[in-house]
């Protein structure tokens, strides 16, 4: 109930991650013979690119500016020529072509200048969140949505609580586990800037507490800063996502339909944290990122710090390569993480894991029918129906999906993760949410038409009543003499 | 060099916890060894055979459906219709003939199962329809209860199971015994007092090693204990079920039999006898046929209590459990319903929770 911090079900996925926690990060990945810079890595519209064919760019130069209010800019890497802006493969399951800067490495590393701030709090709130977007940060989690609107999001709604989210639930992934244990002084800065900006009262870095390195360190950093809480929440399947880590943290829940900064919360991820105090005290644009690379396909499993835009096949490469043929390739963790077409794909802002898995570690079957174990229902963390959503999505009823639970839905996969008969039950509520989508979107469209219709109606209409007029006018003008009617009439 | 998956595109998640409906099936059988080994113990070849030919005649039946409905054969693999047919065969009596167990389990699964549109659908727990259905069809050798310990050899087994009993065994009087459940009820219509029947026929510890008449998974409590603990070890099923049902039963025996003994039995009668252990432990918590949350688990395994209890004191019948289960089955849609978890962010009756919006900053 409202004010547990306990929240209800999640799952104890099986972690893999002492694989990839077990060497330091890799910093130094050979350049890649070239990097692809997709100019959406965000949640808004493509970027608009700000170079030429043929152009040498400088390491940290904007490559590509923000194109409305949920976009982001876009960095070169390193510095280089620009050989090309075109399509590429994306790092999504459809594998769809999108645009993107072709970035080829001249090996120089030469970096624009950039102007670091010893002071950063000295400097007007609204212009370090500028900075935030200036810096082309997006959440680092996976989410990708610009980190600057989250602040200004925070400044105008009274913040109580700021959560650093470290939780990283995820299996395999331990991106968060070793930024938090190797670079956990920066961190907490950035946490002291985050809430500086927003003007929080509370600030907490949650930690699962599965990562007692990464706790200790993190602590240890704390130290002798004023209100940074370090708090250890129970490692539990989806404890990374907001709406849980928000009641594990503070006991309240997020209503229905609401955000989180309506309840007075703003939660960030730490490696997003990380950018933004690399952005705000040295002046970095984000142009790399720490990712997972594991799997059991990868040969020695580790962290590496990559550009943006290495091809995830190099980055496997420098890992010792795969062995033997993957059964999937993941961006991201293996609960709610995208299946990646091929390793030709880049590296994005939003990659946090780059997982090659064996057939085993999958273990897909083919589905069986529904034995009502009621597993899902124990496992959801939001106190959905699944099987009762599946049912229903499975016959198109989405009316009964909604009301089972669909619209509530954070698609974490708990439910598909025990589910003995191995429905693939995200999938059927992808599909439903899909297709209610397209049923808003159409039904909103035709709305449109009809009024588009009814006003065209109306103009017309009205344009004629005006030329009449008009006519009248003209008339009486040309004949003023002629018996002039009394205005009454002409209005009756 | 280049990597490509070879899996076409999937929706996540991309890991499982390994569970499986078949891995569900046999933890159950591995669960029901111990009962039917000690039933084909006490009750000799013919128990045996009966067995053999329910989980037989049960496959033969799914495998029936199945072509007729077109379904993939690999299904007879999940294991669901071996248990069927092995829970129909702890609870006839050991020495049932052929067409019992064979008329038994081909109800059991073309219409207590497939009808309903096969695993999953059915409302009702299939083992425990045929067992009513023959019980009330056929209910002289379904209260036919053989004595343990008359080890009929091979020749003399197959003649039990074609239905040739009495002839065979010499005292055969000794054979139609009935169970405590059935005696006792027959003392008290006859105007006699519950203490002193109990006192000289019931024996717990009888009751609890098994060595008296029964069907094969109804006769030892420990062992239905022990089968019971196996698949609570094994998450295979919660407490919620068992023990709000035996909990239930206890306190209404508790309550009469304190107030009236002569008239009621005591809680370990009720406990002990009967299917009630292998009922609340094996058959109420059929996935299928019981709610999902656990709430709705709780009131099902009260309800199945109260109705055992019910029954077994006032109704006609002397075993209760399986006429108590079904009618709970039949009400699992509706507990189903009316304990739906309450959603994150909204309230029970599924409003948006009220908050205190954060306030918007003057600045």
């Amino acid at each position: 109930m409202l004010g547990s911090k306990r929240y209800r079900g999640g799952v104890h996925p099986v972690g893999h991650k002492a694989d990839s926690r077990d060497d330091s990060i890799l910093t130094d990945v050979p350049l890649p013979p070239m990097l692809y810079l997709p100019l959406c890595q965000h949640t808004g519209d493509d970027a608009l690119p700000l170079v030429q064919i043929g152009d040498r760019v400088l390491k940290g130069q904007k490559v590509a500016k923000a194109n409305g209010r949920l976009s982001a800019n876009l960095h070169a890497p390193t510095s280089g020529i620009i050989k090309a802006i075109d399509t590429i493969t994306m790092p999504h399951p459809s594998g769809l072509p999108a645009r993107a800067i072709w970035l080829e490495p001249d090996g120089q590393e030469q970096w624009t200048e950039l102007t670091p701030h010893p002071d950063p709090y000295s400097i007007p709130h609204e212009a370090l969140a500028g900075m935030v977007e200036d810096a082309g940060i997006v959440g680092m989690g996976g989410a990708i949505f610009p980190a600057a609107i989250k602040l200004r999001q925070g400044r105008r709604f009274e913040i109580k609580t700021f959560i650093v989210n470290g939780s990283e639930c995820e299996p395999y992934l331990t991106t968060d586990d070793k930024l938090m244990c190797e670079r956990a002084k920066e961190i907490v800065e950035g946490a002291k800037l985050v809430r500086h900006i927003i003007e929080a009262y509370r600030t907490v870095i949650a930690i699962e507490d599965n990562k007692p390195e990464a706790l200790a360190a993190i602590r240890q950093a704390a130290e002798g800063i004023g209100s940074i809480e370090v708090v250890a929440v129970p490692a539990r399947y989806p404890m990374g996502s907001a709406k849980q880590l928000i009641q594990a943290v503070t006991g309240h829940e997020v209503p229905a339909g609401s955000r989180s900064n309506d309840i007075g919360v703003l939660v960030h991820n730490v490696a997003t944290v990380y950018a933004i105090q690399q952005a705000l005290i040295y002046g970095k644009p984000l142009i790399s990122r720490v990712t997972t690379v594991a799997g059991g396909c990868i040969a020695a499993p580790r962290n590496v710090e990559a550009l943006i835009g290495t091809p995830v096949q190099h980055l496997f490469d420098s890992c010792g390569g795969v062995t033997s043929a993957p059964s999937r390739l993941l961006m991201g963790g293996p609960m709610m993480g995208q299946v990646l077409p091929t390793a030709d794909v880049p590296l994005i802002k939003g990659s946090s894991g780059l997982l090659a898995l064996t057939r085993k570690e999958v273990n897909e079957h083919v589905p069986a029918p529904c034995i009502r174990c009621g597993r899902c229902v124990n496992a959801c963390p939001m106190g959905l129906l699944p099987l009762e959503m599946a049912s229903t999505s499975r016959k198109d009823d989405f009316e009964g999906a909604q009301d089972a639970g669909l619209r509530d839905c954070i698609l974490c996969g708990s439910c598909a993760y025990v589910c003995p008969s191995h429905i693939p039950l995200v999938q059927y509520f992808e599909y439903a949410k899909g297709e209610i989508r397209d049923r808003r979107v159409g039904e909103q469209k035709m709305l449109r038409t009809k009024e588009l219709a009814d006003a065209r109606k109306a103009r017309i209409e009205a344009e004629k009543a005006a030329k009449a007029a008009a006519k009248k006018a003209k008339k009486k003008k040309a004949k003023p003499a002629k018996k002039p009617e009394p205005s009454s009439e002409e209005t009756a | 060099m280049n990597t490509t998956a070879a899996a076409a595109v999937t929706a996540s998640p991309h890991a499982h916890d390994r569970s499986g409906v078949d891995r569900i099936m046999l933890n159950v059988c591995l669960a029901l060894v111990p009962v039917t080994g000690f039933g084909i113990y006490l009750f000799g070849l013919p128990a045996l055979l009966m067995w053999m030919l329910c989980i037989v005649s049960a496959l033969a039946s799914e495998a029936l459906c199945l072509w007729l409905l077109q379904h993939p054969m690999s299904r007879l693999l999940d294991g669901s219709a071996v248990l069927t047919g092995w829970l129909l065969a702890i609870t006839l009596p050991p020495w049932s003939p052929w067409w019992v167990a064979v008329g038994g389990s081909a109800f059991a699964i073309i219409i207590g199962k497939q009808i309903y549109g096969g695993i999953g659908q059915n409302l009702f727990n299939p083992a425990l329809l045929a067992r009513i259905a023959l019980l009330i069809s056929f209910p002289v050798p379904l209260t036919t209860w053989a004595i343990p310990y008359l080890n009929p050899d091979l020749g003399q087994s197959i003649q039990i199971l074609l239905g040739n009993m009495p002839t065979l065994i010499p005292t055969p009087d000794a054979l139609t015994g009935a169970t405590w459940l059935g005696d006792s009820k027959a003392a008290m219509k006859a105007g006699g007092d519950m203490t002193e029947y109990l006192s000289s026929h019931f024996n717990v510890m009888d009751a609890m090693i098994g060595e008296r008449l029964g069907s094969m998974g109804e006769t030892s409590a420990l062992l239905a204990l022990l089968g019971g603990a196996w698949l609570l070890k094994q998450r295979i099923i919660s407490w919620h079920i068992p023990v709000s049902l035996l909990g239930t039963l206890a306190v209404l025996a508790l309550v009469t039999s304190t107030s009236e003994p002569e008239r009621y039995a005591p809680v370990g009668f009720h406990l002990l006898s009967g299917g009630v252990l292998i009922g609340a432990f094996f058959f109420a918590t059929d996935y299928v046929t019981s709610p999902t949350t656990k709430l709705g688990q709780v009131i099902f395994g009260m309800g199945c209590g109260l109705l055992i209890f019910t029954i077994r004191t006032w109704g006609g019948f002397p075993e209760a459990v399986a006429f108590g289960i079904l009618f709970m089955n039949s009400l699992t849609p509706l507990i189903d319903r009316v304990t739906k978890p309450r959603v994150y962010g909204r309230n029970r009756q599924g409003d948006v929770i009220k908050h205190v919006p954060a306030q918007r900053r003057v600045n």
